[in-house]
């Protein structure tokens, strides 16, 4: 099952995560940077990723922190995620972040460092590179 | 998602940014919860008003878009920060005061109306029944779907903002049809407003996006918001039905042992600096009752009211608003309980409530401890 939340058009280099992304305290905002000790993506930066996970977790004022890394130009190009919850998918929608949610075999699939490229408007919106 | 071509046009930002914008929130939140089409709402209630919540991203968002943006539908609004009648007294600085002034002109120039309140469903007259509404307010959309015979989902922040400025929302979840799972017994003997705040906030946690609870009986108006207030808190449920549900639902008790273990969670000190009433705001009925009990006795420690601007205003008239000041009380409009910059963990160790919703927020985000009382206690162990 595929879904597209939010349309667009992009390239960029996978970066993944196993665990959700809480993104109201654990995403600096200037950097892009995430700040959590326990998350597996500690101190690596989202900016101008694809970013894949399984969902966003906590407040949805969160969306805001997506609104923020936008407006500084650390957002991520696209995200991928297994769930949609309401934070990521509000966050991604006023900001015209792409927003695909995936299957979990296809979730399972996509590998750290992988070219992908992304088109909402194609048949098949994922080619691998 | 079917759309209308005036809706394909408005995606496509054929009607500027800010519609495009809105649609792109519906239509996403649409897709995400399987909506087949967008229909019409009547009225949105917003949150993400207090500065303390939204921060300069927030502030920077809404300035941004009040240029344009304009609500197409009745939209009222949350609390913010403060009372400006008396931010004065508090101390609080000057950088909050100017950038939650700011958001709050933001709002008014698209036309929101400035309630500043989380108890819409008290201080303006309820539609006709089945009236299709968004918002985003947690208590207030369970009270609206349980109480008020109104539909709305639980919505985002974001949701509604979209939902006021187009006057739309995904045909989805709530605003359909739709059948609980699960049916909460309600066992607890002798309820007061705490024990449906507890019972609350129990139903949230294990309902999905509605649950029944069964065992109710005569309920006041504070107990219903406590209980509303409770539930909002603790998950995504937004509507409970009375009564037991069908013989398939899953059914589970809550008794003094559930009862007790959400005690625990939210209980975190014997006694508190001070007091803090309202979260959901006080109604006129609650203040007029409250000036009753406080009759001849007064505070021993500050005791803090939060209530709706229109609340203070009857109040004063009816003179309600002298009783509780001479009992020590500190009377605050357009504000509430819960993420309130004037109570500061610099100065309060702990706060004694009678607010399940409350100690939530006093608890996760002030960061002070709780002391949950019910109202009677209060008066009975902090006044003289």
């Amino acid at each position: 099952m595929k879904k597209i939340l939010v349309a667009g058009k992009v390239q960029g280099i996978v970066l993944k995560s196993e665990k959700p992304i809480n993104f109201l305290g654990t995403v600096d905002k200037k950097t892009g940077i995430i700040s959590d000790k326990n998350h597996d993506l500690f101190e690596k930066s989202i900016k101008d990723t694809i970013l894949v996970f399984p969902s966003g977790v906590g407040s949805s004022v969160g969306a805001y922190t997506i609104y923020s890394i936008k407006s500084n130009n650390t957002a991520p190009l696209a995200m991928i995620c297994q769930k949609a919850d309401l934070t990521v998918v509000t966050g991604c929608a006023l900001t015209n972040i792409p927003l695909i949610i995936i299957s979990d075999e296809e979730f399972s699939s996509i590998e750290n460092g992988m070219k992908i490229s992304l088109d909402t408007d194609s048949s098949n919106p994922i080619q691998y590179q | 998602m079917d759309l209308t071509r005036e809706e394909e046009s408005a995606l496509k930002g054929e009607q500027g940014e800010v519609m495009q914008m809105a649609y792109r929130i519906l239509v996403a939140t649409g897709e995400a919860t399987d909506a087949e089409k967008l229909i019409p709402i009547e009225w949105a209630h917003l949150a993400g008003v207090n500065y303390n919540t939204i921060g300069d991203a927030g502030e920077e968002f809404l300035s941004g878009i009040s240029k344009d943006a304009r609500v197409k539908v009745k939209t009222t609004l949350n609390p913010m920060g403060f009372d400006i009648d008396n931010v004065s007294k508090y101390g609080l600085d000057e950088n909050f005061i100017s950038k939650q002034l700011s958001i709050r002109n933001s709002y008014e120039i698209m036309g929101v109306t400035p309630s500043f309140s989380c108890i819409p469903y008290e201080i303006f007259d309820i539609p006709k029944e089945g009236t299709q509404v968004a918002f985003a307010e947690s208590n207030a959309a369970i009270h609206a779907n349980s109480y008020d015979n109104l539909k709305t989902n639980k919505e985002s922040a974001f949701s509604a903002l979209a939902s006021a400025l187009t006057g739309k929302s995904p045909y989805s979840s709530l605003r359909k049809e739709d059948t609980p799972n699960v049916t909460i017994r309600m066992k607890v003997k002798n309820p007061n407003e705490l024990t449906y705040g507890m019972l609350g906030f129990f139903a949230g946690k294990v309902g999905d996006t509605s649950v029944n609870i069964s065992g109710l009986g005569e309920m006041d108006r504070r107990q219903c918001k406590a209980m509303c207030g409770g539930m909002g808190t603790s998950g995504t449920c937004a509507k409970f039905l009375f009564g037991e549900g069908d013989s398939d639902c899953e059914k589970v008790d809550f008794d003094e042992k559930e009862m007790q273990t959400v005690h625990d969670e939210l209980n975190t000190a014997e006694k508190g600096d001070l007091i803090t009433l309202g979260s959901p705001q006080l109604g006129l009925e609650e203040i007029s009752d409250l000036a009753g009990k406080l009759k001849g006795r007064s505070f021993k420690k500050r005791c803090m009211i939060f209530c709706p601007r229109t609340v203070k205003d009857q109040a004063r008239k009816i003179g309600y608003t002298n009783e509780l000041e001479r009992a020590g009380c500190e009377i605050l409009s357009d504000c509430c309980t819960c993420l309130t910059p004037l109570i500061n963990k610099d100065d309060v160790d702990a706060v004694t409530t009678n607010s399940i919703k409350g100690a939530f927020y006093l608890k996760n985000s002030t960061g002070v401890d709780v002391n949950l009382k019910s109202l009677l206690q209060i008066v009975e162990d902090e006044t003289r």
